[in-house]
């Protein structure tokens, strides 16, 4: 059955109305069914033998173990920025604050090979080269997730900030005047009101991680047993002709990113469609 | 009491300025005035939860205008109640308790006795979501009284409700002005409920408070 979502409610449909509503079925269903034949063909291609032999392979394995591990750092460290920005950035009203809204942008619109160049000269400077004096970050482990975090926090401060323009401050005053400091009010009112949002934030900044390639690529490297991760994987094994490797990895990968679209459409709050993967 | 002298308070575009008013201590003062008039905007400077650009706000004969909301002691009860969707209706009248640091026997005997004359004892377990505008305020009245303030502040607290509740809500709050010996501030656009509840009628118009 199908119903308009307008605030009049649904109207009566005359015959004259069927091509348009023709015409939006159709050019939805096109798209519908490239991602849907598009998801079939992956599945289609590859055997339990292939899936077997790919996850046997060691290389396979690591970059497997070194995905799960950068994705938790990076989700952990991205709503550990983001859920803070967002916060000041929904509640708090400053000079400059236009200009830090489009900076946090940056990310989400710059070429992801960008961001890895830029990265990797950032790492060149002198401040970059004293820091990696302490810490190797270049090609190293540390680089995987900073790369993945300059891309994901973004939208962990995005759905933040929608989530928080969800919630009435009205509840944080109140707690204000019974009492509380920011702090307190913060802790205990505005952040268990968006504990959907931070579900939500968490589950799209981990399922972006773990298809960050670009970044990752000119960051950290593509060296096996090392900075290999999944679409690393992908790209490696494509490259070598083993395509049914490639194609194994891939299906997990999609796995992965149906499993995440589950959790944020059975937790998520409304108005985060903006940042689905 | 609640005084206000010469307040200015800026809002976005607009701002009142020059209030002066006066609430003697114990009494149910309503104030009303149209729907934008700023009436909501006086309210929060007095809580606290607006910064005052000239004049002062005093309660119990103290100079509060350069104090925090929470060191004002004063209950608040804004139009939608705001009750804490996270909490149980039992946690969120003890809200102010806890957050005080008080805990036990002294939160329970308090919570029971605010429930017992709100008519929300049965409701203590029970989440926020699917109370009624009655229940809702009810509950956010008792919060707001949880701590004992010797002032209280409503905002359009009955605007959502239906007439038959309204008659109860009414009753209710002649009974806390002298339960709880607080002085009330309730802002209304509504005659009927300056008609009767107050003991002291505020009007607000052109920014100015008659």
């Amino acid at each position: 059955m199908w119903h308009e979502t307008d605030s009049a409610g649904a109207a009566v449909r005359g015959k004259s109305d069927w091509p348009f509503y023709c015409g939006l079925g159709l050019l939805t269903s096109v798209y519908l069914i490239l991602i849907v034949t598009m998801l079939l063909a992956a599945g289609s291609y590859t055997t339990w033998g292939h899936l077997g032999a790919a996850f046997s392979s060691p290389a396979i394995r690591y970059s497997i173990r070194l995905s799960l591990l950068s994705c938790t750092l990076t989700t952990l460290l991205s709503l550990c920025v983001g859920v803070p920005t967002g916060y000041l950035l929904s509640r708090f009203r400053f000079p400059g604050i236009g200009v830090i809204d489009a900076l946090l942008d940056v990310p989400i619109v710059l070429p992801p090979l960008v961001i890895g160049l830029c990265l990797l000269i950032l790492f060149q400077t002198s401040p970059g080269r004293w820091l990696q004096g302490w810490v190797p970050i270049t090609y190293a482990i540390p680089s995987v997730v900073l790369a993945q975090f300059t891309v994901s926090c973004a939208f962990a401060v995005r759905t933040m900030l929608v989530t928080f323009d969800q919630i009435s401050p009205r509840c944080e005053q109140v707690a204000l005047t019974l009492g509380c400091s920011r702090t307190q009010a913060f802790w205990t009112v505005a952040l268990p009101e968006a504990r959907r949002g931070i579900l939500t934030a968490a589950t799209l900044v981990w399922a972006r991680s773990l298809g960050e390639f670009g970044p990752v690529l000119i960051f950290s490297g593509a060296t096996r047993m090392r900075t290999e991760v999944l679409p690393t994987t992908v790209f490696l094994e494509l490259s070598t002709g083993n395509i049914e490797a490639a194609v194994a990895v891939s299906l997990l990968m999609i796995v992965a990113a149906v499993v995440v679209l589950a959790i944020t459409r059975a937790f998520g709050v409304r108005g985060h469609r903006e940042f689905l993967p | 009491m609640i005084a206000v002298e010469k307040l200015s308070v800026g809002v976005g575009g607009f701002m009142l300025q020059d209030i002066s008013f006066e609430v003697p201590a114990g009494n149910y003062a309503v104030l009303m005035g149209r729907t934008g008039s700023g009436k909501t905007t006086l309210v929060e400077a007095i809580c606290g939860l607006r910064r005052v650009s000239a004049g002062r706000v005093l309660l119990r004969n103290q100079d509060v205008t350069g104090l925090k909301p929470a060191q004002r002691g004063i209950g608040y009860v804004p139009q939608d109640g705001a009750l804490f969707s996270t909490m149980t209706v039992r946690e969120n009248l003890g809200f102010a308790l806890s957050i005080r640091g008080i805990k036990g026997a002294a939160v329970d005997a308090r919570i029971k006795e605010l429930a017992g004359w709100l008519g929300i004892s049965g409701l203590l377990k029970r989440g926020i979501r699917g109370l009624s505008g009655g229940e809702r305020q009810r509950i956010a009245l008792g919060r707001a009284l949880a701590a004992r303030p010797s002032v209280l502040c409503m905002d359009e607290p009955l605007s959502a409700l239906d007439d038959e509740t309204r008659e109860q809500m009414y009753g209710l709050l002649q009974t806390v002005n002298k339960h709880e010996n607080v002085t009330v501030l309730h802002v209304t656009h509504n005659r009927q409920d300056a008609d009767r509840l107050a003991d002291q009628i505020l009007r607000f118009d052109h920014g100015r408070v008659s």
